[in-house]
C-alpha cells in the first residue's frame, strides 16, 4: 500500500508568547516541532504498513528547515520524505496550500491513501486535508479515531460531538485523524541513524505542474487584516479565606447578590 | 454549473455540434457557440479535440463579477432530524450581517423529508429557505452535501455563507470552498462588517488561542466561514413569521456519494453534550487523580450540569476525549462554567471564555483562569468542592 502522510512544522504553541507592548507574536526561541496531530497521522500510517506492507512518503510544505520535520518522521519509520518549498508558495492560505500540496502529491504518482492530522496547532483550521481531497477528486474521511482496511475497503470510526460514526469508503481516499486514534511511538537508535543520513526530494515551483496565479499570497482568497490579543477580564472577584467553608459561604452570598443562584 | 466554450481555443472543427442532445450548439464565424437552452449536461465536453469546452463547475473564475453575489446563507445542520443549535445561533448572526448589508437572509436545509423544519428557520429570522430534499441526502455525506451547495452557489449566488464549525461543518466547508475557489475562514468566534470595505470581518483565534486574527475575503465570492458553536446566543424565535420556501432539486445520485454511513455508536452515559449544556462543571489536573472526578460529578449532579475536562486531564487518561473543553476540544458557552483545578492554559480558555459566568477554584492565585473568571476561590479544590456541593444543594432547596 502506498501511503502519503502530510505533515507541517509548527512553532510549539504552548511556548508562544505575546509581546505585550507591540501585540505581536514572539516567535524567537520558540522550538519548531512536527504538528502533534501529524504524529498521530504518521503513527496510523506505520501501523497500516505493518499490516499491509508498502511504503510511507511524508510530504511537507514549508521553508528549507522543514527538512528537520521530515527527518523526525524517517527516524520513526517513514520511507521517504519530500519537501515542497519555494518563495512563490509563501503567504498561502488553506486554498493555495492545498492546491500546492495536491500538485506535489500528483507528481509523486500512484497512491492509495493520504493521511493528515485533523488540524495544525498554529492555524487550527482543519481545512487543508479536505481541500486537498477536493483538489485530487478523491473521497475524504475526517476526524477519524479508528481505521481498518480490507482489500480496497476502508472502514473508520469518525468522531462526532455526541457519538461515533462508522463510515465506509473505497481507496484511494484521504483521511484526517484525531489524537485518540493511537499513541505515537518513539524513535529507536536504528531509526535515528537512518534519519541522519536521509536525503529528501525537493519540489519547487519549476518542478510542479501548477497555475502560478493560484499560488502563494496572490492565490489566496483570504487576507489577514488585523492581529490582536484576546481580551482579558479585569473585574474578577477573588475569594481567599482560611477555610473552605468560609470561602464557599462568601461565594454563595455573592452569587445570590448577583441573582445567579 | 454551466458549460462554456473558450473562444481562444476553439478551432471551429464542428465536432461538438452533433453531440448536443438539445441541439443548441451552432457554428458562427468558424467558432462553436452555445445558444439559450443549454442544460449544462456536459455531453459536448468530451467531444472537443482541443479541450475548448469546459464545465465551469470545474473552473470557476469569480473574480470580477463579485457584485452579482447577494444575500446571506446559513447552513442549518441537522442532527437526528433536528437543527443543531449552532445553525439557529447563526441565523441571529446572519440576520445582523444581512441587515447591515441591506440583503436577505436565507437558511439552507438539506436532508430527506425535512420540509417541516422551514418554519423553525423562519421563526429564527430567515426570509427564505432553500430546501434540498432527496433520499440520498438523508444522512450527511461530504459528496452529497457539497454537490447541493455547489449547485446553490452557482444558481443563487449568495455573497456570504455561514456554517457551524462542527465536525460536519468543518468537513464540508473546505470541500465547497475549494470547489468554487473561494476563501473560507475557519472556526470564527466573531463576525462583523468591516467599515472601510463593507466586507464580512471574520475573527478567529489562532496559535492555540494566543492571538486573535481578523480575516477578509476581498475578491472571491461567496465569502464563507465556519463559526464555533455556543459563541453566539440563539435569537428569540417568533413562530408567527413566515417566508418563501424554494425547493431545489438534488443533483446527487447514489453513485456520486463515495462514503457510506454504516452505524452510529452513542457514547455511553452521555452527559457529554457540552454544546447544549446550561451549566458545566469541569475538572483539570488539579483534581489530582481520576477518582477525584467523583467530586466534580457530584457537583454536576446537584446542578443538573454536564461534566467537562481540561486537556491535561484527558491527556492523563482521567477523562475521555468527548469531555474535553478547549481549542482542540469543544467550545462551550453555558450560563455557568465551573473550572475546578484548572490552571487555565490559553488553549482551555479559548474553549470556554464566552461562558456567561465563570467560577474558578484553584490553589494558585496567579493561575491564568482567574484572568477570565467572574468569581474565583483561591484554595484546595478537593476541600472546596464537597463544601460547595453541600451548600449549593441547600441553597437550591430554598
Amino acid at each position: 500500500m502506498e501511503i502519503i502522510v502530510c505533515i507541517k512544522q509548527v512553532p510549539d504553541s504552548a511556548s508562544v508568547k505575546i509581546d505585550p507592548e507591540t501585540n505581536t507574536l514572539m516567535r524567537q526561541g520558540v522550538p519548531a516541532i512536527v504538528n502533534p496531530f501529524d504524529m498521530h497521522a504518521l503513527e496510523a500510517a506505520l501501523q497500516l504498513k505493518e499490516i499491509h506492507g508498502g511504503t510511507i512518503t511524508v510530504v511537507t510544505m514549508g521553508p528549507p528547515q522543514a527538512t528537520e520535520a521530515l527527518r523526525e518522521c524517517v527516524a520513526l519509520g517513514a520511507d521517504k520524505g519530500v519537501l515542497v518549498s519555494d518563495r512563490a508558495f509563501g503567504g498561502s492560505d488553506t486554498l493555495a496550500t492545498s492546491y500546492t500540496l495536491a500538485s506535489a502529491v500528483r507528481k509523486l504518482g500512484k497512491y492509495d491513501l493520504i493521511i493528515c492530522g485533523m488540524q495544525a496547532i498554529d492555524g487550527d483550521t482543519a481545512q487543508v486535508g479536505p481541500s486537498m481531497a477536493e483538489q485530487l477528486e478523491i473521497a475524504q474521511l475526517t476526524f477519524v479515531s479508528k481505521v481498518e482496511i480490507n482489500g480496497d475497503t476502508v472502514t473508520v470510526q469518525r468522531e462526532q460531538d455526541e457519538c461515533y460514526e462508522v463510515v465506509e469508503a473505497k481507496l484511494p481516499l484521504l483521511m484526517t485523524v484525531v489524537r485518540s486514534i493511537n499513541d505515537p511511538r518513539f524513535p529507536n537508535v536504528k531509526g535515528i541513524m537512518k534519519a541522519k543520513k536521509a536525503k529528501f526530494d525537493e519540489f519547487g515551483l519549476a518542478d510542479l505542474d501548477v497555475d502560478e496565479t493560484r499560488l502563494g499570497l496572490k492565490g489566496s482568497p483570504t487576507k489577514v487584516s488585523k492581529i490582536f490579543s484576546p481580551p482579558k477580564r479585569s473585574d474578577t472577584v477573588v475569594i481567599k479565606k482560611d477555610t473552605a467553608k468560609e470561602a464557599v459561604a462568601e461565594l454563595i452570598t455573592r452569587l445570590k447578590d448577583a441573582k445567579i443562584v | 454549473m454551466a458549460v462554456i466554450i473558450k473562444d481562444d481555443l476553439c478551432i471551429g472543427c464542428g465536432s461538438c455540434e452533433g453531440t448536443c442532445p438539445f441541439g443548441v450548439i451552432e457554428m458562427k464565424d468558424d467558432k462553436a457557440v452555445i445558444n439559450v437552452g443549454c442544460t449544462s449536461c456536459g455531453a459536448c465536453v468530451e467531444s472537443c479535440p482541443v479541450e475548448a469546452i469546459i464545465n465551469i463547475a470545474e473552473e470557476v473564475v469569480l473574480v470580477g463579477d463579485k457584485n452579482s453575489y447577494k444575500n446571506v446563507f446559513v447552513y442549518i445542520e441537522l442532527y437526528e432530524g433536528k437543527p443543531r443549535n449552532v445553525g439557529l445561533e447563526l441565523l441571529g448572526q446572519g440576520r445582523m450581517l444581512a441587515d447591515k448589508m441591506n440583503q436577505k437572509l436565507a437558511a439552507v436545509i438539506i436532508g430527506d423529508k425535512v420540509a417541516d423544519l422551514a418554519k423553525e428557520a423562519f421563526a429564527f429570522g430567515a426570509d427564505t429557505v432553500y430546501l434540498v430534499e432527496a433520499p440520498e441526502l438523508k444522512n450527511f455525506s461530504t459528496d452529497g452535501y457539497a454537490m447541493a451547495f455547489e449547485d446553490l452557489i452557482q444558481t443563487y449566488k449568495p455573497s456570504v455563507i455561514l456554517y457551524g464549525a462542527t465536525k460536519d461543518g468543518r468537513d464540508l466547508g473546505p470541500r465547497i470552498a475549494c470547489r468554487v475557489r473561494t476563501g473560507l475562514t475557519a472556526d470564527c468566534t466573531g463576525l462583523g462588517i468591516d467599515e472601510e470595505t463593507g466586507l464580512v470581518a471574520w475573527t478567529r483565534p489562532a496559535f492555540g488561542g494566543n492571538i486573535m486574527a481578523t480575516i477578509l475575503c476581498p475578491e472571491h465570492r461567496p465569502q464563507m466561514g465556519t463559526v464555533r458553536p455556543s459563541v453566539f446566543k440563539k435569537p428569540v424565535p417568533d413562530y408567527t413569521k413566515t417566508g418563501e420556501i424554494i425547493n431545489v432539486a438534488s443533483k446527487a445520485k447514489a453513485e456520486d456519494i463515495r462514503t457510506k454511513l454504516i452505524d452510529i455508536i452513542k457514547i455511553a452515559g452521555s452527559s457529554v453534550n457540552l454544546h447544549e449544556a446550561k451549566i458545566i462543571v469541569s475538572g483539570g489536573r488539579g483534581m489530582g487523580k481520576p477518582e477525584n472526578f467523583a467530586l466534580v460529578q457530584a457537583l454536576a449532579d446537584v446542578l443538573g450540569a454536564s461534566v467537562g475536562s481540561s486537556r491535561a486531564a484527558v491527556d492523563a487518561g482521567w477523562m475521555p476525549y468527548p469531555h474535553q473543553v478547549g481549542q482542540t476540544g469543544k467550545t462551550v458557552g453555558p450560563t455557568i462554567y465551573f473550572a475546578c483545578g484548572i490552571s487555565g492554559a490559553i488553549q482551555h480558555l479559548a474553549g470556554m471564555s464566552s461562558s456567561e459566568v465563570i467560577i474558578a477554584i484553584n490553589n494558585d492565585p496567579e493561575a491564568p483562569i482567574f484572568g477570565v473568571a467572574n468569581y474565583g476561590i483561591v484554595g484546595d479544590v478537593l476541600e472546596v468542592l464537597p463544601v460547595l456541593t453541600e451548600e449549593l444543594k441547600i441553597a437550591l432547596k430554598k
